[in-house]
């Protein structure tokens, strides 16, 4: 059961740069309505880094990760593009920055056409990635190939619509693509919630040994902290909209500095600790 | 031992699809859950957790259908009832089913009082509202959630305090068991810690005898239910204490989900996780051997051609495989 595993704890401070924020913020409505979402946070995310943001709901992961994708302005600040400010002001520069970075996102069913089927999905990754001419044989291998990197059987999937897959199907479905496009860098929002712990596992390596191959960056958006200290070099925790703590995985898990983080560190139920759930006020909000 | 508060004995329950092919969701499933006790369920995704959920409130609908076996609560055998009489005896007294998504499900143009009004008439039409809103004033009270919530909408709450909501609606009638589908997985730390509270509070005084937790985030199973059982394509595999399960799981299958435990402890980084390549079988047609030998690292060609009956041992537990406890220990010590 403990085979030992080459701990990804990389030095990534010289490696080149990807993406990186500076004091970037995004107001939501205006007046008694206002949300800051994002609030004035910088990072410098590296080539083959692999980051994890953590934070509770409403934290502002997600609005995050719509800036870094070009999905949404933000109020103020500066996003870089490997060094360079990021310019995706016309559709065209839009589409050549498009063309490196893949998504998953939060919800599955949202960003999927349901009424494309399953094998379309993967068909157009290869399509994407220049393999049109291929001889179908060889498609069906790759496709075939994908699904199992995350647990899934092709042959069953074909000629099924999203809809008749489970949640945890179609993240994996999602994460599938991903193994045909091979981006040089792949934003995940909250990619595996719905995935079992054994069938997660798999995901988890298999994103790793992708990462080792073709030095993709990977942004990973969740509030399992248990997951980030276990697949991530490097660690944001976000509170409020900034950014309280981040530091190498090892460094923020084990001796984490900030209030916030300590305390959802100590708040997730493990195993070899008892649960506190005396602290708990039910009586709140 | 407790007294039995529900107890299910070979249950068979399947789906009939639409295009006549019958899926073998629920495949023999047997259990107990004493007074006080809580179960947990974990499996693969699709290996039957949420039909289980929902053939044990004996409320049959298509494309569900009950095959055989019995659901007995409190001593009552609801197995092979009526539809009609199940939602007017069952739910909500007896048993009470929080689906998976419930809160996501709610009507977001009703207020959260009229849900527990639908909920009390189902068991009682005549019931009197004034009579309803003090019952479910005196509840919400008592589990910390504000009055005021009675009079809002399902869009004004926050995800917290939804699930919150709707575990309190569902339990007004004091139902003897309380089925909680991942009631907490969409929810961060901080809620998911209410959540598990109020489920807590609602055991200790006594609304509810018995409950059966299902969700895929272990760590929140170890801390939370006594006993765990874990499903794989339709059947449990294994059964033991939380503690046993988590510590000493015996089914080449439970070995590996324990294997796969992500928490924030030190030296958990420096393992590799437990993977289990490959995909559990079609259950329209499951194998009649072991259904894991596919995917089994230690499977034997006789695996595959006999039926694996459940084995007990040590105290209540159980699980499904040909090797011996004994085997299973030595090629687990070796790895
Ligand atoms: N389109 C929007 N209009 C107004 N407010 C918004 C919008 N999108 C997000 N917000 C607000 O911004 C804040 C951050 O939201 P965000 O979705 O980024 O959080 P998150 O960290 O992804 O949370 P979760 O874990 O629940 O997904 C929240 O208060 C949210 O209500
Ligand atoms: N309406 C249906 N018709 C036919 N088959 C179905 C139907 N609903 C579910 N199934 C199948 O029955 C099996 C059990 O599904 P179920 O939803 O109980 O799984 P689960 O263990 O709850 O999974 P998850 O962890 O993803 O919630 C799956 O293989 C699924 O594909
Ligand atoms: S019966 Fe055989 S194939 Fe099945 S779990 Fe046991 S060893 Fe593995
Ligand atoms: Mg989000
Ligand atoms: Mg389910």
């Amino acid at each position: 059961m403990s085979e030992d595993r080459i701990v990804p704890s990389k030095d990534f401070t010289n490696a080149p740069l990807c993406l990186s924020g500076r004091h970037v913020t995004k107001v939501f409505g205006f007046g008694d309505k206002k949300t800051i979402a994002v609030n004035d946070v910088s990072f410098d995310f590296h080539e083959g880094e692999f980051v994890s943001i953590v934070g509770e709901s409403g934290s502002g992961k997600t609005t995050l990760s719509k800036i870094l994708l070009g999905l949404l302005n933000h109020t103020e600040g500066e996003i870089l593009f490997q060094g360079q400010p990021r310019d995706i002001s016309t559709g065209k520069k839009r589409n050549a920055y498009w063309k490196g970075i893949q998504a998953i996102f939060q919800d599955p069913f949202s960003s999927y056409n349901s009424f494309h089927k399953i094998d379309s999905v993967l068909l157009d990754c290869i399509n994407m990635r220049g393999g049109k001419n291929l001889p179908m044989e060889k498609k069906v291998e790759m496709m075939t190939e994908a699904c199992s990197f995350v647990n899934l059987k092709f042959a069953e999937l074909t000629n099924k619509y999203p809809f008749e897959l489970s949640g945890g199907q179609m993240q994996r479905l999602m994460i599938a693509r991903i193994f045909l496009l091979k981006p040089k860098i792949l934003l995940a929002d909250e990619p595996t919630s719905m995935v079992d712990a054994c069938s997660r596992a798999t995901i988890l390596d298999m994103l790793l040994q992708l990462r080792d191959e073709i030095g993709m960056t990977i942004i990973f958006i969740t509030h399992d902290i248990g997951l980030a200290y276990y697949i991530s070099d490097t660690v944001y925790i976000m509170e409020h909209g900034k950014f309280v703590e981040y530091g190498k995985a090892d460094e923020v898990i084990l001796n984490p500095k900030a209030a916030y983080t300590k305390r959802l560190i100590s708040d997730v139920p493990k195993i070899h600790e008892e649960w506190d759930l005396s602290t708990v006020e039910l009586a709140t909000e | 031992m407790g007294k039995v508060i529900l107890e299910v004995k070979n249950l068979k329950t399947k789906y009939v699809t639409r295009f006549g092919e019958n899926v073998y969701a629920v495949d023999g499933v047997s259990f107990k859950i004493e007074e006080g006790k809580s179960l947990g369920i974990a499996g693969e995704s699709g290996c039957g957790k949420s039909t289980l959920a929902l053939s044990l409130m004996g409320y049959y609908f298509p494309p569900l259908h009950y095959m055989s076996g019995d659901i007995i609560i409190d001593g009552k055998n609801i197995s092979g009832m009526n539809p009609d009489e199940v939602r007017k005896t069952i739910l909500g007294t007896e048993i009470a089913y929080i689906p998976q998504a419930a809160m996501n499900a709610l009507n977001p143009t009703q207020k959260i009082i009229r849900f527990i009004e639908d909920v009390v008439h189902a068991h009682d039409p005549k019931a009197d509202k004034k009579v309803i809103r003090e019952i479910a004033e005196k509840r919400f009270a008592e589990l910390g959630l504000p009055a005021k919530v009675l009079d809002q909408h399902a869009v004004e709450l926050s995800g917290g305090m939804k699930q919150r909501t709707v575990i309190a609606v569902s339990t007004i009638l004091n139902p003897k068991v309380l089925i909680a589908d991942e009631p907490s997985s969409a929810l961060d730390v901080t809620s998911q810690k209410m959540v598990i509270k109020m489920m807590r509070e609602l055991m200790d005084k006594g609304y509810i005898k018995a409950m059966v937790f299902i969700t895929h985030e272990l760590p929140l199973l170890y801390n939370v239910t006594d006993d765990i059982m874990v499903m794989y394509a339709g059947q449990i595999v294994e059964r033991g204490t939380a503690k046993e399960m988590v510590f000493d799981p015996t089914h080449p299958y439970s070995h590996g989900l324990m294997g796969s435990i992500l928490v924030p402890e030190e030296g958990t980084r420096g393992h590799k996780l437990t993977a289990i390549p490959g995909t559990p079988p079609n259950l329209k047609h499951p194998p009649d051997g072991c259904r894991f030998a596919d995917r089994c690292k230690y499977a034997a060609p006789e695996c595959r051609y006999y039926t694996i009956p459940e084995k007990e041992f040590g105290d209540n537990r159980m699980y499904r495989c040909l090797k011996s406890l004994d085997e299973l220990k030595e090629v687990y010590d070796h790895e």
